[in-house]
């Protein structure tokens, strides 16, 4: 296990130090921040005097070894927009997008399931040739889409919705303020939550009921059928439990895929959350910030794999986390 | 017994009658960005000047019909060649309480005067003397027309507020760019609205300072909440859906969607921002020749860019200043003929035409992609085959300053609201060490735009003035020296009660202070 752990560090170091080494390789074609500081009408000595006290004019391989030297440090940088250390920008934005992947996956997981395990038991059911037919629809729809033509039906038409941002919140710790303890941040959460899920939640009605029909048609199931168990146990105890494991895996990919439509979502919806600030950051070429975001987003992506692989430990005792069998 | 009772209803009837005289309004705008920074001198943009008109007052402003309307100064006169005198109004508070007076524009010219992007604007302006505690004098280093241009950009700043060092031990006053200040994060001036609350990027609080110098002003709003709205859409839904009750910029595609709705209200109005392509003549010889100039400028259909692309929402150009501007020359059309455009192709010696390169912003102007689209798919009619490639605004720029296509796109307003801007950044023979014709990528030169621009700008005479201007605009435009478009307009959206047409204006800063809301 601390093995594991440990390689796992190791692993997320590496990752951190080739997102890096990438972000600033394409810090060129990410456009001169000094132009989104500046008016269109100062002059090139002025905009060069700005650069040279950015530390922009030197050469990429100094720039790397100071933003090095400080990130070992635990400094990022400062942005260039919020003029905060990079990583402050972050966790304060942390809280509104984890809220809003947090309800989209609630909203996955308490409908994928009821819904994949009922496709796969009784498939011919029309109510599962329903379903399967609606989650080709949805798989296909882009996510803004779905975001627009909820806006323009339940906030626009309908006015039953707030068309963007969080509401009032509730604070609840430093700078989190949460969405779930008040009803007007409740119902602004609502249609970014459904946006945000309708894009993964056929994919795991799909895979749930896949991977049910897979294990209902395994040995151990007939088995426990042929002993005599009555279909409840069956379905719940032995199959699910079976079905769970690839879900799982393929969920916790997913989350890291979620992140990236935030990006939609929370423009869409004006969300103030980090997706939003990332898209913001890349118009105005504020560098650290990028550079922070994709930095974070990598470690996050380490970690929920490193939940997912200890999860699997706890789920199928036979999965070995080191790799040390054979 | 009675007496009591007589009293309550007395109470009462108070009480309701100074709540049905005394409401509070509350606007809630959206805007596509909220001000990068409070530090009015920081930053020179659209956002940070509507913010100056909110928390600030300008010593004149602006009209709608572009004349000056003293606001901070009751009087102004020329004392001399060099020398405006301007009578400031008294008994004017600062937000902190502080009084103003000719100290604080002092302070305030002074650091204009520092700031990177304002100091531009300020080059030709020597001194701020100040006369008593009432008046003050702006000193030109030479005969300058444009004084009263320039003082629309002169917001006093509360001087003993921004005076000391804050709790890092920096100076109050500094101007930083790149790392936060004091006057970044905080403020004192002297206009209608004070800031309560700031969320960078999340949403602003305003609300009117009760001490406001300006009790003449028909402005009822209490309370402003600003929200920046990215999504144009979103924008839109917003307003249409109740949750915003003024909004802009709004894109030309959603203007039926507002007309069509019952609650909402669509203001528009011509804009002074010129778009433009230009032919670089260092990177082509080809445009150095005028009748291949020439050709594309009437192969061109900019008429029908305006109807088609930019759905009658912007005005087709011939020339650079926009009408009201003193070198805007009536006379010069839009010259859209292909027949004579391939003729003239044919005289210059390229009916086969030839290749080139062309780019543009994606996300800088309204519709700039497609315009450039559409001006390619022009130019193939005269056999000129177009290497496209548009870009977002933060790439555009660097590309534009290499100069690393034959033809680019650029877009231009005035800071001075002046035509002699346009010469000197756009037309000018580019000069490093003047920094004339810094955005002239098409290296277009011209000894008598150079020279008449200079002396217009030395010109106190407004007549005389003009006369020269127009004659600039009409040398360019027979050199055809650069492909004009429109000018943008301007659109505005609000619920309807939201009294926004009288504090409109071309130069988009509503002044806020002066809303009626019903």
């Amino acid at each position: 296990m601390i093995q594991f752990l440990i390689k796992r560090v190791l692993q997320a170091a590496l990752v951190m130090f080739i997102i890096s080494m990438f972000c600033f390789s394409i810090q060129d074609s990410l456009g001169d921040p000094t132009r989104e500081m500046a008016a269109m009408s100062m002059s090139d000595a002025e905009r060069d005097n700005l650069r040279e006290r950015m530390g922009l004019n030197d050469s990429l391989l100094v720039q790397y070894g100071r933003f090095v030297t400080r990130a070992l440090k635990g400094d990022l940088g400062t942005s260039y927009f919020f003029k905060e250390p990079t990583l402050d920008v972050i966790l304060k934005k942390l809280p509104a997008t984890l809220e809003l992947v947090i309800a989209a996956s609630f909203l996955i997981i308490t409908i994928s399931i009821p819904l994949g395990v009922f496709c796969a038991i009784k498939p011919r059911h029309w109510f599962s040739r329903f379903t399967m037919a609606v989650s080709v629809i949805g798989i296909s729809i882009p996510v803004f889409l779905t975001a627009l033509g909820m806006i323009f039906l339940f906030s626009v038409t309908l006015r039953w919705m707030p068309s963007f941002g969080r509401g009032e919140t509730v604070q609840v710790w430093g700078s989190w303020s949460t969405n779930f303890l008040s009803w007007d941040g409740f119902i602004h959460i609502v249609m970014p939550a459904i946006a945000l899920s309708s894009i993964m939640l056929p994919l795991f009605i799909r895979l749930v009921r896949a991977e049910m029909l897979e294990v209902l048609s395994s040995e151990y199931v007939k088995f426990a059928r042929a002993k005599g168990l009555s279909d409840g146990p069956v379905y719940l105890k032995h199959a699910l439990k079976n079905t769970m494991l690839p879900v799982i895996t393929v969920g916790g990919v997913q989350i890291g895929i979620m992140v990236a439509y935030t990006i939609l979502t929370e423009s869409v919806f004006q969300w103030p959350g980090m997706g939003f600030m990332f898209l913001e950051a890349v118009n105005r070429s504020d560098i650290p910030l990028i550079t922070a975001y994709i930095m974070f987003v990598g470690l996050v992506f380490v970690v929920v794999n490193t939940l997912v692989d200890l999860l699997y430990g706890i789920i199928n005792p036979m999965v070995d986390l080191v790799g040390r069998r054979q | 017994m009675k007496n009591r009772f007589l009293l309550i209803t007395c109470l009462l009837t108070a009480s309701l009658l100074s709540v049905s005289t005394v409401s509070a309004k509350d606007l809630r705008m959206a805007y596509d960005a909220d001000p990068v920074t409070l530090d009015i001198h920081e930053q020179l943009s659209g956002g940070v000047l509507q913010l100056s008109h909110m928390s600030f007052d300008p010593l004149i402003r602006w009209t709608k019909d572009l004349a000056f309307e003293p606001r901070l100064a009751t009087s102004f006169q020329r004392l001399n060649a060099t020398t405006v005198r301007f009578n400031l109004r008294k008994g004017v508070k600062f937000h902190s309480g502080n009084m103003m007076t000719a100290e604080d524009f002092k302070w305030t010219f002074n650091r204009l005067k520092e700031s990177p992007d304002f100091k531009g604007i300020f080059t030709n302006f020597a001194a701020l003397n100040v006369v008593d505690d009432h008046t003050i004098d702006l000193v030109t280093t030479g005969p300058y027309p444009l004084v009263l241009h320039t003082a629309t950009y002169i917001f006093p700043l509360d001087s003993k507020f921004y005076t000391g060092t804050d709790a890092n031990g920096n100076d109050k006053a500094a101007i930083v760019k790149n790392g936060a200040s004091f006057a970044s994060t905080h403020l004192s001036g002297t206009g209608p609205f004070k800031i309560v609350s700031r969320e960078q990027g999340v949403k602003v609080v305003f609300e009117r300072f009760a001490d406001y110098w300006d009790k003449k002003s028909p402005g009822n709003v209490d309370r402003i909440v600003f929200t920046p709205i990215k999504d144009e859409q979103t924008r839109v839904a917003a307003l249409l859906s109740g949750d915003v009750d003024f909004i802009a910029p709004v894109s030309p595609n959603d203007f039926d969607q507002i007309r069509a709705s019952s609650n909402s209200e669509l203001i528009t109005m011509p804009g002074t921002r010129i778009i433009t392509f230009q032919l670089n003549q260092e990177r082509r010889p080809e445009f150095r020749d005028q009748r291949v100039r020439m050709a594309i400028v009437h192969a061109v259909n900019n008429d029908a860019i305006v109807q088609k692309i930019m759905k009658g929402f912007a005005t087709t150009a011939a020339q650079m200043s926009p009408p009201g501007y003193l070198g805007h020359n009536p006379k010069l059309k839009p010259r859209y003929d292909l027949d004579l455009a391939k003729k003239l192709m044919k005289d210059a010696g390229y009916a086969n035409g030839f290749s080139v390169t062309m780019m543009a912003p994606n996300n800088r102007y309204v519709n700039d992609d497609k315009i450039a689209q559409a001006v390619a798919a022009m130019l193939s009619k005269i056999n000129i085959k177009v290497d496209l490639q548009t870009m977002p605004k933060a790439q555009y720029w660097p590309s534009f300053d290499d100069r690393a296509a034959d033809i680019m796109m650029i877009g231009w307003h005035s800071d001075t609201e002046d035509s002699a801007n346009f010469y000197e950044f756009l037309a000018m023979t580019p000069d490093k060490a003047t920094g004339m014709g810094a955005y002239n990528s098409g290296n277009y030169s011209s000894s008598f735009v150079d020279e008449q621009t200079m002396k217009a700008n030395m010109e106190t005479d407004t007549a005389k003035r003009a006369e020269m201007l127009q004659a600039i605009e009409t040398k360019l435009f027979q050199d055809a020296a650069f492909i004009p478009l429109h000018w943008q307009n301007l659109a505005w959206a609000a619920h309807k009660g939201v009294n926004l047409d009288p504090v409109i204006n071309a130069l988009n800063f509503p002044y806020l202070g002066d809303l009626v809301v019903k």
